[in-house]
């Protein structure tokens, strides 16, 4: 098992000055896996990152790289084998984004650093594949923020490395750009069967690029696995420590904090109608009462972090009696009535009978 | 390709400079004159004397002088990551001029001979001193311009000092001390243009073989380290080499203002590209002439009253430094380091 293993640390402790910021990382990658490290700010996800790239000295435990320590591997021969995206601008004054990627061929240019033949293939073919080709001759400070990542991750290509550190690669693009360069990512993986290990503040796309999840809290791994293991209903809002609003793990949303106070309005709704006035009710402070929702309905997540209370039924079950009866006894309570649904389906019978009784009631 | 044309220009600006700092002076010497001399041919002794043991070695200091400052400029430049730094603005010209100052009053109070050696290593060893002055500001000080006004006060107690050292030197001191420390090219025998040539061409040789290091220091020390870079050695090599550059000048010229600054960024600009195997040799001919330039303004505007030389330099050079910072502050919103 431990053979298969390319990367791995073994109780890893890192931290500034012998004090561990985080303590007993144990990670086993294989090859061209992706790793994401999540948690809320100020963990040491970072730090952690750093010490991996040899920049800050490991306070104590093992990173092994193949088969090798990395604290045994020489600066030169590390430069090969890893490479990093970190936060912190690259500097490049006056130099085309062509010059920056090429920077990343410094391990493998002689000692005045004159790109070669060779070098200059592997600059072209990482230009092609991360998508730079077209801004190649621009100004690298001059271009836009998604482009200047796209620039940072050929570089870190160009170094041809068999694992790569980003820490928040995505943290300032807008949501074209997010999407964009994690399928770079992605496709560069397979491509190059490169070992991927990341921060990510993004939760909803840390499960859906990630093989394996590491957890930080306080100063320690809270958990390791992968995103089935990670988003299990309720985790993420116990590692942030989530008090205002809540995060859906199941679909990858989060919700606003739900209205305070009695709930004087009950919300018809059903066949995802009432998530955007759920919605609008909690702008607008009002608490709510909804149902009758199905389990596996698009509202009923929503629902569940914004409502009051929700009148819930099993799914693909007929709504039993008593499950209405309490459904009329809440619109009783209630002083208005809102329905989002414009027609119920044939099966719905409970939504239409409710409607109905809200209309005598003339509270619709 | 661009960078090369602008270097051999250089070059050819250099000669020419060397040229017109022979040819022109508070002395008319004829063109066929300097020509002769230089085949080899007899003429006046008196216009050969000016030529081969003023003006020449005069011309070759200030030449290999001032490609020192720039080099030693674009070296803070760099190892500062702030584009005005340079080692007049940072102080670190004055204290090798306090230490300089210090030595000669020691030496030639006991009525020793100083040296040329002994003026190096004097400029060297207060120039470090002063170098770790600036460091320790630079830790708790994160602006550029904050960074400089730091600087720019560890060179006003230092020449407070100097001042004070050359006032309570004894008479026969005085004339040189005080010529000198106000800084100029003026007296250079041809002992002491090989010694300097010797210690900048080594030095600068050094630098050019770390234009690769150097390079990637450039774009943050993160990135450098995981290059390959040792960033630490790299780091002592910088402060080393451009404090053997600047002492070189402090210990022959006295302190030389802007030529640090300036020079470097109008090559840069010049050239349009920051690359360090580029701009080492391109700074080092930019400072040289700069500095041709400026002394020849020195000699001749007044002549033949002599100006100081940082007098010209600042006259030249501190407008570009001036347009360094607004051009940073447009670009940036803020002068950040």
């Amino acid at each position: 098992m431990m053979e298969k293993l390319y990367f791995r640390t073994e109780q890893l402790s890192v931290g500034y000055n012998g004090q561990p910021v985080v303590r007993d990382i144990g990670i086993g990658l294989e090859r061209g896996q992706i790793l994401t490290l999540i948690g809320p700010n100020g963990v040491g996800k970072s730090t952690v990152l750093k010490s991996i790239a040899g920049q800050l000295s490991t306070v104590s435990g093992v990173v092994c790289i193949g088969n090798e320590q990395l604290n045994k591997i020489g600066r030169e021969a590390l430069a090969k084998k890893l490479s990093v995206v970190f936060t912190e601008k690259l500097k490049a004054e006056l130099m085309t984004c062509e010059d920056v990627v090429a920077t990343g061929r410094y391990p493998y240019t002689g000692k005045f650093g004159i790109l070669r033949e060779e070098d200059r293939k592997v600059i072209e073919e990482v230009m092609e594949l991360v998508h730079v080709t077209e801004i190649r001759g621009q100004d690298f400070e001059k271009v836009s923020d998604g482009q200047k990542q796209r620039v940072m991750l050929a570089r870190a290509f160009c170094q041809e490395p068999e694992v790569i550190l980003l820490d928040e690669p995505t943290s300032y693009l807008d949501v074209k750009y997010k999407l964009e360069f994690l399928s770079i990512l992605q496709k560069m993986r397979e491509k190059k069967g490169v070992t991927v290990i990341m921060s990510l503040h993004e939760l909803e796309l840390a499960e859906r690029i990630s093989d394996q999840i590491l957890c930080l809290k306080g100063k320690y791994v809270d958990r390791y696995g992968t995103p089935e293991e990670i988003f299990e209903p309720g985790y993420i809002g116990q590692l942030f420590d989530i008090t205002a609003g809540s995060y859906d793990e199941e679909n990858g949303s989060m919700e606003l904090e739900s209205p305070a106070g009695e709930a004087k309005l009950f919300v018809i709704a059903g066949d995802g109608r009432g998530r955007s006035l759920y919605r609008k009710l909690q702008r607008e402070g009002k608490a709510f009462v909804t149902g009758i929702l199905y389990q596996n309905d698009l509202d009923y997540p929503v629902a569940k972090a914004l409502a009051a209370e929700v009148i819930e039924a099993a799914s693909f079950e007929p709504v039993s009696q008593s499950i209405l009866e309490e459904a009329k006894r809440k619109i009783d309570a209630c002083e208005r009535v809102l329905c989002t649904r414009e027609h119920f389906g044939s099966l719905d019978t409970a939504g239409r009978e409710l409607y109905e009784y809200a209309k005598g009631l003339g509270k619709l | 390709m661009r960078p090369a044309v602008v270097l051999s220009l250089l070059g050819i600006g250099t000669l020419v400079f060397l040229f017109f700092n022979i040819v022109f002076g508070s002395i008319s010497i004829s063109l066929q004159d300097v020509i002769r001399v230089f085949a080899g041919q007899q003429i006046d002794e008196t216009t050969e004397n000016i030529i081969m043991e003023i003006r020449l070695p005069r011309a070759v200091a200030a030449m290999i002088l001032g490609g020192a400052l720039a080099l030693s400029g674009y070296l803070l430049q760099t190892f500062f990551h702030n584009p005005i730094a340079g080692p007049f603005v940072l102080g670190i010209s004055s204290g090798s001029k306090l230490a300089v100052a210090l030595a000669m009053v020691f030496f030639l109070d006991r009525s020793i001979r100083v040296t040329s050696a002994t003026l190096i290593i004097a400029a060297f060893l207060g120039a470090v001193v002063s170098m770790q002055f600036v460091l320790v500001m630079s830790k708790k000080v994160d602006t550029m311009s904050m960074l400089v006004v730091c600087g720019v006060m560890i060179g006003y107690i230092c020449s407070a000092i100097t001042d004070f050292v050359v006032t309570f030197a004894s008479d026969a001191d005085i004339v040189n001390l005080h010529n000198w420390s106000k800084g100029s090219f003026s007296g250079m025998a041809w002992e002491h243009v090989i010694v300097m040539s010797v210690v900048v061409t080594v030095t600068m040789m050094i630098v050019f073989c770390l234009s690769k290091p150097i390079g990637a220091y450039q774009l943050g020390e993160n990135y450098a380290g995981n290059m390959g870079v040792n960033i630490r050695a790299l780091r002592i090599l910088l402060i080393l080499l451009s404090s053997i550059l600047s002492a070189c000048v402090v210990a022959y010229a006295g302190p030389v203002s802007f030529v640090g600054i300036a020079v470097p960024h109008l090559v840069k600009y010049l050239m349009g590209t920051n690359k360090p195997i580029w701009m080492i040799p391109a700074s080092f001919l930019g400072g040289s002439i700069f500095c041709l330039f400026c002394d020849l303004i020195a000699r001749t505007v007044f002549a033949p009253t002599e100006l100081s030389i940082s007098s010209v330099t600042a006259v030249f050079g501190a407008p570009v430094v001036l347009w360094i910072m607004v051009d940073r502050r447009k670009e940036n919103g803020c002068g950040t380091k």
